[in-house]
């Protein structure tokens, strides 16, 4: 029995291992997942999140802001990448599946202990983000939402189980201030046409410009940051983004 | 297989038992309460009970009736339950001029203040809206579709208002949350526009209300929740404030020294729409709760509570009119256990419904005696059932709609045979063109 072999943290690189954190990629959004859900976005602890830059007796008020949310940050690939990025900016991710969650923390805490300074303004919550985003951000808090490979959900029936539909995106406007971007990528056609359908669909919504897509770096984290997307260049497959721009809807 | 799916079956209907309601007509015109499917009018005016007319396929609604409400102007009234059906009437010859079919069970309604719209709300948080275009006092509107306009994704929404000023509408569901959204000049596009949400409560929010404040012409809003809090809130903003535990307050005017804090919903709030008043029903009270709200102040307190003697009546919904001083209260279940009598509810009547003066209530709230109550015993017949009820029967209904507060809004745990039974009667699925 290999001592090596059963720990959860690899010994040599610190991280933890992805095999003892695997999960099927399925989780039924409808069901009621007992985890803990903060009241109101003024009582989600930063402390636990970034202790690095706020002790627990910080008051909210006029401190930073969580701006960057992954929703179904899966393994965490792109926020690590988005976190040495944007130095200064406080990101966290969502996922459902609580084994991955769990990897993305240890993930960050392995992170933050072989990199000193770094990966502070990271951090990731199980939530689920379909039900409770209000919960966790303000009117207009977010800069940038990401929404990487989702779930497609095939079938007719549980279309409606899609994390982006014309009603769900009047919540993330809300919490999209104007000006911000939504990110969605997905390598099912299908699904790329519908989100993108739904996004030009909705009065607050409007389509980024090429120019503005080739400027923005992130652009290019979509496909290659996460471990799917990386799967999905490695079988030479085809992806679909669609990226928008919060706007003030037109009365 | 099917033995234990029959014998959950009754369980489940056992459950589901409909508290009854009661609506009063804005110019305390007509006094409507519904019962199960029953749906029972008294017009005050005319001291006369009243007869329905609807045109539509058989009996009125076929099954529990969820929610009704008047129209602001009292011109409509709308009808809306599990039976899937939303019925709009002509409220003042009470023909039905509209019978809409909703995909889900409807558990709220509400009539923008222009009367145009109608919106109703089913229990997996799609909230419709109907044009009301070219309705006219005599006619059957042609064939109706309702429009989806905003969602509370999978969480039921026990409530649904309008702000005051027609701008706003308010959406309240079981997973604590209120949202407030503007309500467009074209509501059948969709309500994309989130103004705010109003987060607090620790429980369902199970009723909502609003309160007049002259600097904010959409008024204050006040929603009752399962925490046994009500709540003041700001819509523009989101901000909570004021909380008001009526709950502990409750706890210390029963007799017994339980503290049975599970079963101190709210269960209905009522206010008057040019008042500061409000009336709160609270499982385990038997009596009206009323509130101050304080507007300049912002806050919410206690201000009396009026008690209700003579058998345990815990009233299951409240209504009021604002040009009269009255408030409408009623208790009763669908169906009671062992009680073969058709639905029978009980209605009782405080008066002195009104403040005047800052803080202080002017004329005592008191309870009427049934010969004292406008439209007299004629009223109670048509409405109740039966002119006098036995308090045994209330003991009852009391036992029964505590059952039913705990699990209308606790998510239903089904065992995995039951689980795989429902899944064969989905009606989801897609519909074949």
């Amino acid at each position: 029995m290999l001592e090596e072999g059963n720990s959860k943290i690899s010994k040599s690189t610190h991280l933890p291992r992805k095999r003892f954190y695997r999960a099927r990629a399925h989780s039924n959004p409808l069901s009621d997942s007992h985890f803990p859900v903060p009241i109101s976005p003024s009582h989600v602890d930063y402390s636990v999140h970034f202790p690095q830059l706020f002790s627990s007796s910080d008051e909210g008020g006029d401190s930073k802001k969580i701006e960057f949310a992954d929703v179904g940050c899966g393994f965490g690939g792109l926020l690590i990448s988005l976190s040495t990025l944007f130095p200064e900016t406080l990101m966290i991710g969502m996922e459902i599946r609580d084994k991955v969650t769990e990897y993305v923390k240890e993930r960050i805490l392995a992170l933050r202990v072989a990199n000193p300074g770094q990966y502070q303004n990271v951090s990731v919550v199980r939530t689920n983000s379909m039900k409770y985003i209000p919960n966790y951000f303000g009117k207009g808090q977010l800069s940038k939402m990401f929404f990487l490979f989702p779930d497609p959900h095939f079938k007719e029936k549980n279309h409606r189980r899609r994390v982006i539909s014309t009603h769900l995106l009047d919540e993330y406007a809300y919490v999209l201030g104007i000006g911000g971007i939504i990110y969605t990528i997905t390598d099912v056609e299908e699904l790329g046409d519908w989100m993108k359908d739904c996004l030009e669909g909705h009065p607050m919504f409007e389509a980024i410009t090429e120019a503005e897509l080739e400027a923005d770096p992130v652009v290019k984290l979509l496909s290659s940051a996460t471990e799917e997307g990386q799967k999905v260049a490695r079988n030479g497959g085809q992806t679909f983004q669609a990226v928008y721009r919060r706007i003030a809807p037109s009365l | 297989m099917e033995e234990p799916a029959i014998e959950e079956g009754d369980n489940h209907r056992d459950v589901e038992v409909a508290p009854a309601l009661i609506s009063v007509h804005p110019d305390h015109k007509f006094i409507v309460v519904s019962i199960g499917s029953d749906l029972r009018v008294f017009d005050l005016q005319g001291g006369s009970s009243v007869t329905l007319v609807d045109d539509s396929s058989g009996p009125l609604h076929k099954d529990s009736i969820r929610a009704i409400r008047f129209g602001a102007e009292g011109k409509l009234f709308v009808s809306a339950g599990d039976d899937k059906l939303v019925k709009i009437w002509n409220a003042n010859s009470w023909h039905c001029i509209s019978t809409v079919c909703s995909e889900k069970r409807v558990s709220a309604v509400a009539i923008s203040k222009d009367g145009l719209f109608v919106c109703f709300a089913d229990k997996f948080g799609v909230v419709w809206a109907l044009n009301l275009d070219g309705f006219d006092e005599n006619q059957v509107l042609v064939d109706k579709k309702a429009a989806p306009v905003l969602a509370h994704y999978c969480s039921i929404i026990t409530s649904l208002e309008f702000s005051l000023d027609g701008r706003f509408i308010i959406s309240a569901d079981r997973d604590f949350k209120i949202r407030v959204s503007v309500f467009p000049k074209k509501p059948l596009d969709g309500a994309h526009e989130i103004q705010s949400f109003c987060l607090g409560h620790t429980e369902f929010v199970s009723c909502l209300a609003f309160v007049c404040a002259p600097d904010y012409p959409e008024g204050f809003l006040v929603s009752g929740s399962g925490d046994s809090t009500v709540r003041l809130w700001d819509i523009t903003s989101g901000s909570l404030l004021d909380t008001c535990e009526v709950g502990s307050q409750a706890g210390f005017l029963e007799s017994n020294g339980r503290e049975e804090e599970h079963y101190s919903a709210v269960i209905d709030l009522c206010t008057t729409p040019d008042g500061t008043l409000v009336a709160a029903a609270i499982q385990s009270l038997q009596g009206i709760m009323l509130l101050n709200c304080n507007v300049s102040a912002k806050s919410l307190s206690i201000a009396k509570v009026v008690s209700i003697t003579g058998g345990s009546f815990i009233p299951t919904s409240l209504g009021t009119a604002s040009c009269a001083e009255f408030l409408w209260m009623v208790t009763g279940v669908s169906t009671l256990n062992g009680l073969d009598s058709h639905s029978l509810a009980r209605v009782r009547v405080i008066s002195g419904f009104k403040i005047s003066g800052a803080d202080s209530v002017e004329h005592e709230p008191t309870m009427l005696e049934d010969d004292e109550i406008p439209g007299g015993e004629k009223l109670l017949e048509k409405l109740q059932g039966s002119v006098s009820i036995e308090n045994k029967v209330f003991s009852a209904a009391a036992e029964a709609v505590k059952m039913a507060m705990c699990n209308l809004l606790i998510k239903k745990q089904y065992s995995a045979d039951k689980r795989e039974f429902r899944k064969r009667t989905r009606n989801d699925k897609k519909i074949k063109q």
